[in-house]
């Protein structure tokens, strides 16, 4: 969806503040909510590709306006309240006071936390061969879903040259609407300043997205 | 709010809005504890993880075993993921890391514009403004700008290279090794790695402003 969170050559947010010795967390809470949004995942609630898309569609002066962690905690009460892990009637009373659903593979245990400090793999087998291979010119579709997707607005319709193979990996377009892993094709795709900005622009920069195969086509 | 708080708190606004925002996650641990979703010691852990074990000292060590051991650097930029794991000593690393170098002639700085993307396992948890709009906005259209944000300055004929995480894939940068270090070990060069040298926001110390 073209929300606000695709913020990629927005102008108007100043410069770059950088918080001296800044803390893991700056309150207990952040952490909390940290932990519950990683445990649940763990627990097999929802994947990392719909708890995105969660805290994308809040409403954009609320994602404007919130801490990181804030954004963090609405996107999961959201999300656990759609998909009838917890209710509003739980929330009003600050207890669980509806019945629970059943989660595979279920809670995550203190001792399995280790497990899941390491990140998980989202390369898969190949269903098709690539269409695309290194050194290919491709063009970013000019896609505007409005569901979940990570192609950034700033390149659709941009011209680039294919510079890495990934491998298939997870869908994330398919995997965040409940529509099963889908696993596409997977390339660093790298895009000339100008071909981005303009003639006008730094013509020393080159930018490079990780691009689905869904994502592209022939120029 | 009471003068008692005011004097305890320089942002008693943000106070009141922070007691608000306390409640809230506590009643969510709390509904989630009773319903049997989550173990508090598991989220306890987790903290603790994070807190304590994994930050940036993780990817320093790699820089810095980089920079003194020439066949890991090229296994490194071959397969990044591959090359951390059979550094024992290095946290555990999950699939798809990238390591992108720095050379004289091109600098590489790491964004997320969509969302957070970040090295968790390298780096630790992202900083503030690593998350926020104006890095996110800008360092895909205004690189040069951002890293003079950073009191970086770089040869005006320098490629500057945008890595924008979109995808699953994690980019820890390379930096180049400080001049004047030559002999140095792997400890000694751990400590001039910066954790924004591994974004490319920043350079590696020099020697002699370790601290």
């Amino acid at each position: 969806m073209n929300g606000v969170h695709d913020m990629g050559g927005m102008d108007g947010f100043g410069k770059v503040v950088v918080e001296p010795h800044e803390p893991v967390f700056h309150a207990a809470w952040e952490g909390r909510v940290l932990a519950m949004v990683r445990a649940m995942g763990a627990a097999g609630a929802f994947n990392i590709d719909t708890s995105r898309f969660y805290r994308e569609t809040l409403p954009p002066d609320v994602y404007l306006a919130s801490s990181y962690y804030v954004k963090w905690l609405l996107g999961l009460e959201t999300m656990l309240l759609d998909k009838g892990f917890i209710a509003k009637e739980d929330i009003a009373a600050a207890h669980a006071v509806m019945p629970a659903r059943p989660l595979q593979p279920g809670k995550l245990a203190a001792d399995d936390v280790e497990r899941t400090m390491v990140r998980g793999k989202f390369g898969r087998p190949a269903p098709a061969p690539a269409q695309f291979k290194v050194g290919d010119r491709v063009r970013a579709r000019n896609m505007h879903p409005l569901t979940h997707t990570r192609l950034p607005r700033y390149v659709r319709g941009r011209v680039g040259i294919v510079e890495r193979d990934h491998g298939c990996h997870v869908f994330p377009d398919s995997a965040a609407q409940d529509g099963g892993e889908d696993p596409q094709w997977l390339y660093t795709v790298v895009f000339d300043g100008t071909e981005l900005w303009g003639k006008d622009s730094d013509p020393t920069v080159k930018v490079s997205i990780d691009a689905f195969e869904p994502y592209l086509e022939r120029p | 709010m009471t003068e008692h708080h005011h004097h305890d708190h320089d942002h008693s606004d943000d106070h009141s809005e922070l007691s608000e925002t306390e409640l809230r996650v506590r009643a969510l641990e709390t509904i989630l504890t009773e319903k049997g979703y989550v173990d508090p010691a598991a989220l306890d852990a987790i903290i603790e993880a994070y807190e304590t074990r994994i930050g940036p000292h993780n990817g320093a060590r790699v820089v810095a075993k980089a920079w003194t051991d020439p066949a890991f650097k090229t296994a490194l930029l071959q397969d990044a993921s591959q090359a951390v794991g059979t550094l024992g000593h290095v946290s555990r690393v999950g699939d798809h890391l990238v390591a992108v170098e720095n050379t004289p002639q091109r600098h590489n700085i790491v964004v997320c514009t969509l969302c957070s993307c970040y090295p968790w396992e390298m780096l630790g948890l992202p900083p503030v403004w690593y998350k926020a709009a104006p890095y996110r906005s800008r360092a895909v259209k205004d690189p040069r700008g951002v890293l003079a944000d950073f009191g970086v300055t770089l040869p005006r004929e320098t490629e500057i290279r945008v890595w924008d995480s979109t995808a699953e894939t994690r980019f820890l940068v390379l930096p180049m090794r400080p001049e004047g270090t030559e002999g140095w070990d792997e400890a000694q060069l751990a400590a001039l790695v910066t954790r924004d040298s591994m974004i490319g926001t920043g350079l590696p110390k020099t020697p002699g402003a370790e601290s």
